[in-house]
Formats: C-alpha cells, structure tokens, sequence
C-alpha cells in the first residue's frame, strides 16, 4: 500500500517537522515559498546564511527574517519565541547538533500555541522523536534519471523517514518553475 | 510693569550636596586637583571657621585642622543639583535662569502676590531651602545685576525704583566686574558703585574696558539683561509609589499597566512613539532593577508594551518587595496619528512585536533581511541590513541559478578546464555525473578583494553520483579548482 504525496506535503500545518540530507535547504526553501507571510529563518554564526540568490526559483527572499543567534540554545529558543507569536508564516531554525526530546517537544508544542509551522534543518540522524515527520532529502544519484538541462528540473529524492500518523515512503519530486510548485516524478521504491 | 528680579545665590553649594547625600559633624571639605596639587573646592562652615579656605592645598589645611574630612568634588553632579533647583524653583515663577555655577535668577514680576509679598516669598524660599539644607543668599531689585550684587553683598530687597541708594554703598566688585578693572579703579580711589558711578561715562569709558559701564548700566537697569530660562525638557517618564511593597508578578503588571497607560496617553499627545523603553523597579532594600525594552517600531500601544515586557519583569527577583515602580521613554521617534487599516495594520503590529521579542533574546542588530545589491561578484550580490530600521525588498533579480549556501572557496585537487570527473571534497570521495557550464565570471577590477587575487573564475555546475550538487570554479589564469556554494 503506498502513501498518497499529497497526505504528507505540504506540511501539516501548525506542527514542527524535520528535514536533513543534502537537499535541505531545498527542502526548506521551497516550503518557505508555500506559506502566507513572513518567513523567519533561525540560524547561528557559525556557517554561513543562505544566499538568497539561490531562494530566489522558490520563494521571494524579501519574506525572510534572518535571525542570527551565537550558539544553538539560541537558534531553539529564538524558534520557539517566533513560533509562539504567531506572526509568521514559517520558521526554519538550522540545528547544529542533536536535540533531546524535552527541546523537539517545547518547540511542538509552540507550533500548536502558535499556529505556525516549524521546520527544522537538522544533521543526520539528529532529529528528535517528537517531530510530527521527517525527510530525508538528496539529489537523484546515478545514471538513468533525466538530465538536467534546466535548472527548473532538477530532481530530488524525498524520502518519508519518520511519520507520526502514517507510513513512510519515498517519492522522486522535481521543482515546476511554471506552476511554482513540487511535481512527483515518479514513487520511488521504498 | 517694573521687573522684579529675585537672585538666589548658594555660597556652598557643592560642599552642602556632598553633606545631603552622606552627613558628617568633622569639619568637611571638597578637593579637587588643580595647579599640581589637591586643592580645597568648597568646604563646610565648620572647616572654614577653622581657618580654611577654598583654593588652599589640603596638605596645609590639614596642618590647620588635622580632623578634617575631605571628598573629592564633582562639578558635573553639582551643576545637575543646580538645575534640579532651577527645576524646583518654577512654583515661585515660572521664569528661572541658571547664573554661573551657584546661583539663580527668577524673574518674579507678578507672582509675588502668590507668596503674599515680596518679602514672605523670600522667606518661603529660605526656609524651604533651609529645609534642604542649603544655605541661600537672596537679593531682590528691579535688575539682575542689582539682585545679583545684593545677594552677594547685603542680603534684602531693593524697592522699585531705588537702585542705586542699595547698591551705591557696595564694593565695586558687586558690579559683576573682571579683577583687572577693579584692581585699576581701586587704585585711582574709586572703591564703590556710586562713586564710580559719579565720574564722567566719556573718561571711564576711554580710560578703561567698555564693560565697566556696561555692567553699571545693567545694574542699574540702562542697559537690558536677559534671563535664559531653562529649556523645559520633554520627559517622558512616569512613576508610582506603593503603600505597601508587593512582589507578584500580577501586582507588578497591574501596577506597570497603569504606568504604561499614563504614559502612552502623554506620548499620543506629543505624537511621538517609544523606541527604547525602561522600567526600573525599586525594593525596599533600595536595590534597583531595570529591565529595557528596545523596539522594533516606535510605538505607544500599552497593551503590546506591557505584552514585550512580561519576560523581561519574570526575571526580576522581587526580593522583600517592590515600592516604586518607573517607567522611561529613553528614545523617542515622531509618530503621527494614523488611520488604522483592519487587517494589515495587525499583521504589521505582529511582526514588529515579534522582532521586538527575539531582538531582546538576542540583540535587534541580529534580526535581519535581505537586500539586493547590484554586483555579478555572488558573495557582493546581496547584504544584511537589521530588520527593524528597514522595510523588506520588493523586486528580487533572477539572472542564473544560484547555491542555497555560498561559503568562502574551498580548494580540491583537480587539473585541466574541465571539471574532474572524481574529487575529495569535506573528506568524501565524490564523482561527477554531470555538469553545467561554464559560467565564467570577471573580477570587480574597481575593488580591492583579496578573495579574487586569482582573477577569472569559470563557473560549474556539478552534480555527483553521491547526490550533491555543488558550485564549482576554475582560475584560468592560475589553474586551481574550488567549491564555493552547495544547491541543496
């Protein structure tokens, strides 16, 4: 039996998920682009902000409120202040390091106060169990997957590794420029 | 309507504020540094009756009066106390202007009957002032420079229209005159104001500075003197008192609330809004805490301020109790009245106070958005500017695709023109799969970018077997290959 895309993404609402791989960002910048209003975007000193140049195919980089905090107590405690006010649409906060189950809940249970969707870029195998999902997100290796003549067609795999009501799954999705949004290419084998 | 000018004058000023704040009974004084050595300031009666004076060093008043005890002076804070008596002084007339270091003007000209006289107002004054414990000296006439040397040099009150007969017996030093010109007219036998003022203008005024007339004249009301009173500060700060000390959170914000409104009101008034707000709680053992409030927006919305402040009040520790609560607009911004729009107003409202509240967590230079900056260099095609001084961007340019994260290059071993087809990058063996390219961008010649030393940079797309998908850049001009940006 296998899990219909569209009961999965969009995310649901109002609940914190997760998201790690190497196409992350991806992930986060094109759910950045889903939402209604402000995106606030949580990150520390230690790397680098996202370019906004590269935003720019998926979501207008004017939304983003950048938040920049010196370590990750600041990155989850700025996250859950953001989540609780309600005023934005979306807050990404990138993880550094493994959070515990007390900070993944506080943060769950922010989104619910809230309203507002919490995703969090986290490292592999760093997630917390009480994340309502989480993906994993790469590009599409090896020989046999359509070229990517465009850069409107670039495909990713997202694989369901974590779902709080259902099964998992993965799927192969590639970005529609024209119609601004996550087509499935194909069901991937899970 | 003949001016009545009442001059205040406090001989130990300095020396009576140091004794308010922190009492002693040994002869005191002030000490201050000056010519090589501390000298003496001010000093209390006590000590001047022991032969002191000011400006003597402290090691000679010490062989006079090995009791004495000495603080050091600070005129800064002196000339603040001035002003707060200047400030004070306004329920006598509304007209006070500061004179020198130690004294006041108050032009009191139709306000004495307020007191019920001209003599009750100064023994008002005097008594109040006493109270205080400041010695004051006041003289009252129809000119500054007559209060001025009556307040100096006979304590009383000039009737209207009789100057010189007061002043006439003084010294000539009550004229407010430099040492040089007294020196020189004592010399030639002029000692009083009335002499002086019985010698021929023209010889006087030939013979010595013209400010020799012109302080007589003003003393004597032929030439105008003004009083600058004080500009009256705007201050947008408001207090309570508490009978009895109270240490819940919910007393405190109901208390704060009451504050916050006050204080809203006088600001919609002055249509102004608070950017940088204070409030400072006072226990009864004294101890102050402060909790600021930087804004995202100027507002006066009482109930979002006291919403923002509800963390900042969590953290303060109430100890036996809170007494005096205050709250302080430190930095205003003009803001007008305006009509309120429905919908978007809020979401604006919600969004400011949600950059309030993470810029207290973690500084509101922190909070910041993007903006676009014309160069094709893509490390310089955009800046971070903080989100509270600024509105977001409209119009995004896109050109060509783009990194989701661009990081300073990062060198791998390869060679050639063509992007390698395998190569180490972060400690993982990767091999290309396909590439796009190349996209070759120039150096800004116009800035100095020590980033750019190599010159050209020819850039490719690389995807990887592995599932990366990088920003990679050939130097042509000296061969090396780097990674600068991951797609994600």
């Amino acid at each position: 039996m296998s899990l219909p895309f569209s009961s999965v993404y969009p995310l649901k609402q109002s609940r914190a998920h997760e998201v790690c791989g190497d196409g992350a960002l991806a992930f986060a910048a094109i759910a950045a682009g889903e939402v209604k209003g402000p995106v606030v975007w949580i990150s520390d000193n230690r790397q680098p902000t996202v370019n906004p140049e590269g935003l720019v195919p998926y979501c207008d980089p004017g939304r983003l409120l950048v938040t920049r905090t010196g370590d990750q107590l600041g990155v989850l405690a700025s996250a859950e202040t953001a989540l609780r006010s309600g005023a934005a649409g979306l807050v990404v906060a990138e993880i550094g390091g493994p959070i515990g189950l007390t900070e993944g809940r506080r943060l769950q249970l922010a989104a619910e106060a809230g309203r507002t969707t919490a995703l969090l870029v986290i490292p592999e195998g760093a997630g917390s169990n009480a994340a309502e999902t989480r993906w994993r997100c790469g590009g599409v290796p090896g020989p046999g997957s359509p070229r990517q003549n465009q850069h409107d067609s670039t495909h990713w795999r997202w694989s369901l590794i974590k779902n709080k009501i259902g099964t998992l799954s993965e799927w192969v999705v590639r970005w529609d420029a024209a119609s601004h949004r996550v087509i499935v290419v194909s069901e991937a084998r899970g | 309507m003949q001016r009545r000018i009442v001059s205040l004058w406090f001989p130990r000023l300095a020396a009576e504020r140091s004794l308010r704040a922190r009492p002693v009974d040994a002869p005191f004084a002030l000490s201050v540094f000056d010519r090589n050595s501390e000298r003496i300031h001010d000093l209390s009666p006590s000590a001047e009756n022991a032969g002191l004076q000011r400006g003597m060093t402290l090691v000679h008043a010490r062989s006079f009066c090995p009791d004495l005890l000495t603080r050091p002076a600070d005129p800064v804070a002196d000339q603040r106390f001035l002003g707060l008596i200047a400030r004070w002084a306004t329920r006598y007339c509304p007209w006070v202007g500061l004179d020198g270091r130690d004294g006041l003007f108050l032009d009191i000209t139709g306000s004495d009957h307020l007191m019920g006289g001209e003599a009750p107002l100064l023994d008002d004054i005097r008594t109040r002032l006493a109270r205080a414990g400041l010695t004051a000296r006041l003289g009252l006439a129809d000119t500054p420079g007559a209060a001025w040397a009556l307040a100096r040099f006979a304590e009383g009150i000039a009737p209207p229209g009789e100057l010189l007969s007061r002043i006439g017996p003084l010294p000539l030093t009550a004229l407010r005159l430099p040492d040089p010109a007294c020196t020189a007219l004592e010399r030639l036998g002029i000692a009083t104001v009335s002499q002086l003022h019985n010698l021929p203008r023209a010889t006087v005024a030939r013979r010595f500075d013209r400010d020799v007339l012109f302080r007589l004249d003003q003393a004597l009301g032929d030439s105008p003197e003004q009083i600058s009173p004080l500009k009256e500060e705007q201050s947008f700060a408001v207090r309570i008192t508490l009978p009895d000390p109270i240490g819940l959170i919910d007393d405190v914000m109901a208390a704060s609330r009451r504050l916050a409104e006050h204080l809203c009101d006088r600001l919609e008034a002055a249509q102004k809004g608070a950017r940088l707000l204070r409030l400072t709680f006072r226990r009864v053992d004294r101890e102050d805490h402060a909790v600021e409030l930087k804004l995202a927006r100027p507002m006066r919305d009482a109930e979002r301020i006291l919403a923002l402040f509800e963390r900042g009040v969590e953290k303060v520790d109430a100890g036996y109790g809170i007494d005096m609560i205050r709250l302080e607009a430190l930095e205003l911004e003009a803001l007008g009245l305006r009509q309120l729009d429905r919908a978007e107003g809020r979401e604006k409202d919600s969004l400011a106070d949600l950059i309030t509240q993470l810029g207290n967590r973690v500084g509101l230079e922190n909070i910041l958005r993007f903006e676009p900056v014309e160069s094709h260099i893509p490390e310089r095609s955009f800046k971070l500017v903080p989100a509270a001084y600024s509105t977001p961007a409209t119009a995004w340019p896109y050109a060509r695709p783009r990194p989701l994260r661009l990081f300073p290059p990062e060198p791998i071993l390869a060679r050639g023109s063509e992007p390698p087809s395998r190569f180490r990058w972060r400690g993982r063996a990767l091999t290309t799969f396909e590439t796009e390219g190349p996209e070759r961008i120039a150096p800004a010649w116009w800035e100095d970018n020590e980033s750019w030393a190599h010159g050209l940079r020819d850039y490719w797309r690389v995807a990887t077997v592995q599932g990366q998908r990088l920003w990679l850049f050939h130097t042509p001009q000296h061969p090396a290959w780097f990674v600068q940006g991951e797609f994600g």
